[in-house]
This record gives C-alpha cells, structure tokens and sequence, in this order.
C-alpha cells in the first residue's frame, strides 16, 4: 500500500472526565482502528488524557475562508448578546 | 532450600527478564527514525522504551538481591555476552518490518501471560514489577497483533515476508517454554510460574491471531536454546557493541 493512501484522521482527547474532547492534531492512518492506536501513540504520551475520539478528515465540513464576513462580523457589534452588556440589579441573588 | 540458593535463583531469573526487555527494547529502538510511518516510528520507539523500562526494574531488583553493589547501568553496560541471559529470539536482527513485528508479537504472547502470573507472585517486589509492566506489555500485544493481521492478511508481498518471518522465528520460541534449576527453585517457592504451564496460553493467543492474519504457526524445525545460560547467537555481540559502546569507551559516564 503506497504511504499516500493512507488518509489523514483528526484526533480529540478528553483530559479528564467531566471536560468535553479537545481537537490536538492529526495523523495518518489505514482506518479507524490504527487511527486510535496510532493517537495513543503520538498524542498521550504524557497522560494528556483519558478518552480518545478520531475522525475522517474528510468527514469535517468546514466554514468557508471567503464566508468569514457574512458568518463571524455581524457578531462583532451585538454585544448585547453577551451577559456582560446587562446590569444586575442588586436584589438579584444567586447569579 | 537455603536462602543462598533462593536468592541466587531470583538474581538469575531477574537477568533473564531483564535481559529480554532491554535486548529486546534495544533491537526496537534500532528503528529509531527509520520506520516505515512517523506515527509507527513513535510507536516503535514507545514500546521501545517500555521494554528498557522494565529491563531497568528487573536489572535494579537484580543487583539489590545479588547484594555486590551492581546497579542497574553497571550490569546492562559492563557484562558481556556470555553474561547476557536473554531469550535468541529477542536478539535476532530486526531485518525489516514484517519480521521486526512477527517477533515483537511472538515475544508479546509470552510476556503477557507471564507478567499476567508474576503480578501474584509471592515475591512482593516480583509481583510489583510484573503489575506495573503487565498493562504495557498487553498494548505491545495488541499493536504488535494487530499488524500481524494487517500484514498477514495483506498483500501477497506482505504475506510471504509474514510467512517467512515467523517460520524463521519459531525455532526460537520453545527457549521461552525452558525450565532449569532457576525456575524449578522459583515455582517451588511460589515465586515464579512453572514456564511450560504458560505454553498452552501463548499457543492460543498466537494461533488465534495467525487465524485472522491467514498464517498458521509453522513447525519447529531446528529449535534453538541457550541464550538463558549465556549461549547466544552471533547477533548479540553487534547489538552489545552498539548498546555498550559510550559505557565502555567512557565509564561512568553521564549528561
């Protein structure tokens, strides 16, 4: 099998129970199965984590680059959509 | 059984399985950079470093028995061969991938099961080291197996170099089964399993596997022994040389 078939998996660690995984990096493996062995390999090396997820590449849809305007700008000036924006009023308790 | 006797029987077994981790851990880390993948060059490597690891703990608890002030860098870099009591099969030359894997995997199956009855060894110390090395020998197994299948059952290519691997390699497998004067006084002693009671385990999970990779176990034609009382092959010496060159040139040396 010539090295440039093998396809490229996207690797998560969870680093401790009760976090969600975290994307660390990628690498190449034959399927799924040496996909997570070869994590284990390369990625956990200094106990960085407790569970391991890999996926296709291929199987990631991304945003678009040139999208970056019409998706992420608009955001830019609603702050009232951060908590921060409100005040509390001082009878609230518990926040 | 006195406790001279005892404690000369641990000494020896101790070299014995620490002998076949650090050969065994050196022949790997030969691959160092040289793997067919980066991701298995690290796994290489990985286990590679497993296996001195355990070398370290047999090679220490070792000399603390022997009591003559041998630490665990004195008997890995000052012995010779014919002090080395390592299985044959850990020191044959890796070659290339294929057989560097059949003989990892065949190594694999026996440690497991080893380690796997160590860990309630009445030696606490032996029990100590067989459950901490115990968890990282059944992921060299299961990586080790894991590319048997994928080769054995590959390519025509990678098929024929499995098939001629492990027909090389069994000759050497029957050492592993040995018992001598060493394991008598340790089963005895509840210390150590008698070897051949591990033969049944490691036929089964090397069968089951060769099964999947469409390999079969080969007959044992021209079985070879001795490396466990010093009589090696004429590999050993190159791999020593290597391996103790910086020691020997350099004694005492550190960085």
């Amino acid at each position: 099998m010539a090295r440039n078939e093998w396809p490229l998996y996207e690797v998560f660690i969870r680093p401790k129970n009760g976090l969600s995984h975290k994307h660390v990096g990628s690498l190449h493996a034959a399927d799924a199965r040496m996909a997570v062995e070869n994590a284990r390999d390369v990625y956990t090396r200094r106990g960085e984590g407790v569970s391991l997820w890999v996926v296709p590449s291929a199987a990631i849809t991304a945003s678009e680059p040139g999208e970056k305007e019409s998706f992420f700008d608009p955001a830019d000036d609603k702050i009232y959509r951060h908590p921060t924006f409100y005040t509390i009023p001082e009878d609230v308790k518990n926040i | 059984m006195t406790d001279d006797t005892l404690r000369s029987a641990l000494v020896d077994y101790a070299l014995r399985l620490g002998d076949t981790s650090l050969v065994l851990g050196h022949r790997l880390s030969e691959w160092c950079g040289h793997a067919p993948e980066l991701e298995e060059d690290l796994a290489l490597a990985n286990m590679a470093l497993d296996l001195v690891g355990h070398a370290r703990m047999w090679l220490a608890f070792a000399g603390e028995t022997e009591g003559k002030g041998r630490d665990e860098d004195r008997l890995a870099y000052h012995r010779d061969g014919f002090d080395y009591r390592n299985h044959l099969l850990v020191e044959q030359p890796n070659r290339d991938f294929g057989h560097t894997i059949a003989r990892q995997f065949l190594h694999d199956a026996w440690s497991v099961g080893l380690y796997e009855r160590l860990a309630s060894s009445a030696n606490p110390e032996v029990a100590g080291i067989a459950a901490k090395a115990v968890k990282e020998v059944r992921y060299h197994l299961r990586h080790s197996g894991e590319w048997v299948v994928r080769l054995g059952d590959g390519t025509e290519k990678s098929r024929a170099i499995m098939a001629d691997a492990f027909d090389r390699l069994s000759r050497y497998t029957d050492e592993m089964f040995e018992a001598d004067g060493v394991e008598r006084t340790l089963t005895a002693a509840g210390i150590a399993p008698d070897p051949e009671e591990l033969r049944a385990g490691w036929e089964a999970r090397v069968d089951a596997v060769l099964a999947e990779a469409t390999l079969s176990r080969p007959a044992i034609h021209g079985r070879q022994t001795g490396g466990r009382s010093g009589r090696h092959t004429e590999h050993l010496g190159h791999l020593l040389a290597e391996m103790q060159f910086l020691q020997r040139a350099y004694p005492g040396a550190t960085w």
